[in-house]
């Protein structure tokens, strides 16, 4: 276990290093710098913040320093947000777009999970159906959709929520844009859970442990739930990524102040610097997280053998 | 071949292929016939609906704008704040959707299919390698590497685009792919082809690939409605269509700016993309229970 887990996270450094390189050539191959669209800009003051910012200098030199600043937590300047570097500029965002995240998938657990129970203990009832139906639409149904959609309805008609914003610890903020991340995630658990419960609840060790006259209460929250939950553990890596994704909707929609618009400004304006941090950082989440989800699964089930 | 055999062995009507079978399991789900005759609908209102309004999706008019559906006017399902109708826009959007959505999953589909039978079917330490790179791929939220590509190309030509995203989207086709040919290449005929000659090439053109129609086909249908989300995705972020070219992605970015004031800018676009999304999902699931029987 313990070598497995040394190797794995052995394993994260050399693909994030290959994820750096690769973006890194990718974006700088793009037609389009970061000084074009001010059109009204002489040559020679163009060739100037060029040369401040260093982008005169051969690519693979440029490279070599990029890779040197960010050994030491330096991201390098932003292009656009000109008095901002892009350290700060993430230090800002990323609390709030952790923050909300988070939150999305706590609340995804803890509504998915007693659903799926739910719906898999009344199998082929209508309160089965309901909740399956409205699972699929959840899943179908992308942020951008629902985000407004909620908006219009809770914040707009209803008058329960903001619209939109943020103050810093005003819960009130954060209900809609947390919901609205979490459908998706809630209605994709809720349809794991019922499938692996439904499975688990046909084995032999749950069969023994009812025959064994234990209260169903305990067969099915410690017999049944706890193996059936393990397809919901190992889910939690690619939703922490599909989260990450839903932020930068989210964010847009209901103006927070994440970190995710960043990554959407600074592909728009072609701020390398800002896109290339953003991806560093957003890429090293999800590498870890999924690497977290993987450890806890193998912790989990004893099953599971490793070499 | 198989089943020309059995049905040449069998009495006229008891024969019934693979795909015969395929297709009465397909004729029986509900859901899909549903939802292919309404994509069917759909993809016809959009190519020719167009050419019975009178308005063009970008022509401006002074005296219609932000008309609310069903006004005293010729704009069936009124107007955007430009006075731009809504219908016209909407199907425009459709169209480009459903393009996107078919060009991108067929780019997909090709080098998935081509990537994941030569990993497979070679193995060792090529397929490795080639494995290796599309867990790196993997391990990166699909959307990063779409919002990096969509930097390499002048913003606006959004098939050019597509066909790069189409060409990220292969990874799980991939995948699929190479699990079947790594089955696939013990069986016996491909020994026979391999005995009687047959080089690696035309063994994975004649033999593995038409083998692994079935899922293939199954995981397409549930691509299209992927890209089509990403297409929107994208316009909706403003990284993908530009004015006044509509896509369904853009238009629900400016219903939701407008929602307090004309809030059928953002119903019309997103109750079509929502159906839209709903019918390939039924359809694919309703073609994974037609094409894979084990499943069930």
């Amino acid at each position: 276990m313990l070598s497995y887990a040394l190797r794995r996270i052995a394993g994260v450094i050399p693909t994030l290093f290959i994820i750096i390189t690769l973006s890194f050539f990718v974006i700088r191959i793009a037609p389009g710098g970061p000084f074009d669209d001010e059109q009204t800009l002489p040559p020679e003051i163009k060739a100037n913040l060029e040369a401040a910012y260093g982008l005169d200098k051969p690519l693979l030199e440029q490279y070599g320093r990029y890779l040197a600043g960010l050994v030491q937590g330096d991201f390098g300047p932003s292009f656009k947000f000109k008095d901002f570097s892009v350290t700060e500029l993430i230090v800002q965002g990323l609390p709030v777009s952790l923050m909300l995240g988070l939150s999305a998938v706590l609340l995804a657990l803890l509504i998915g999970i007693p659903l799926g129970t739910l719906a898999a203990l009344r199998q082929n009832s209508p309160t089965d159906y309901g909740i399956m139906s409205v699972a699929v639409l959840g899943i179908a149904l992308p942020a951008f959709v629902t985000g407004p959609l909620f908006a219009l309805v809770f914040g707009l008609h209803l008058r329960w929520f903001p619209v939109a914003g943020w103050e810093t610890g005003e819960f009130r903020y954060l209900v809609l844009p947390v919901v609205t991340l979490a459908l998706p995630v809630i209605a994709y658990i809720a349809r794991l859970t019922r499938g692996s419960l439904l499975e688990v609840l046909r084995t032999n060790h749950v069969r023994t442990a009812r025959a064994k006259g234990l209260p169903e209460r305990r067969v099915i929250l410690k017999h049944a739930l706890r193996p059936a939950l393990l397809p919901v553990v190992s889910y939690l890596g690619p939703a922490t990524a599909f989260v990450i994704t839903g932020s930068l909707v989210v964010e847009t929609v209901f103006g927070l102040p994440g970190s995710g618009r960043y990554l959407v400004q600074g592909a728009i304006n072609r701020d390398y610097t800002l896109v290339m941090g953003m991806i560093v950082v957003y890429g090293s989440l999800t590498l870890t997280l999924n690497l977290i989800a993987d450890l806890l699964y193998g912790w989990l089930d004893p099953r599971v053998r490793y070499d | 071949m198989t089943d020309q055999a059995m049905a040449a062995a069998l009495p006229a009507g008891a024969a019934r292929g693979f795909w015969a079978d395929a297709w009465r399991r397909l004729r029986r789900n509900k859901a899909a016939m549903v939802a292919a005759s309404l994509i069917v609908v759909i993809a016809l209102l959009a190519f020719i609906g167009p050419t019975f309004s009178p308005h063009a999706f970008d022509a401006i008019d002074w005296d219609h704008m932000a008309v609310p559906p069903g006004g005293p006017n010729d704009h069936w399902l009124g107007t955007d704040r430009l006075g731009r109708d809504l219908f016209v826009r909407t199907l425009v959007g459709v169209q480009i959707s459903l393009q996107i959505g078919l060009l991108a999953t067929l780019v997909s589909l090709c080098i998935g299919v081509a990537f994941g039978a030569t990993a497979g079917y070679l193995g060792g330490k090529i397929d490795n390698l080639m494995m290796r790179f599309v867990d790196i791929l993997y391990s990166l939220p699909y959307i990063f590497i779409v919002i990096i590509l969509s930097t390499l190309f002048e913003r606006g030509n959004i098939y050019v685009l597509f066909l790069a995203i189409g060409a990220v989207g292969w990874l799980t086709m991939a995948r699929i792919v190479r699990g079947q040919t790594l089955s696939l290449k013990r069986k016996e005929f491909i020994e026979a082809a391999l005995a009687s000659g047959v080089g690696t090439p035309g063994i994975l053109a004649r033999h593995i690939v038409p083998n692994v129609v079935g899922p293939v086909i199954i995981y397409a249908t549930l691509t299209i409605p992927q890209m089509i989300l990403f297409e929107s995705f994208l316009s909706f972020l403003g990284l993908g269509v530009q004015e006044p070219q509509a896509s369904l992605g853009s238009l629900i970015n400016e219903g939701a700016q407008e929602m307090e004031s004309a809030v059928w800018m953002l119903l019309v676009p997103a109750g079509f993309l929502v159906t839209l999304l709903m019918c390939f999902n039924f359809l694919g699931d309703g073609l994974r229970d037609a094409l894979d029987p084990r499943d069930r």
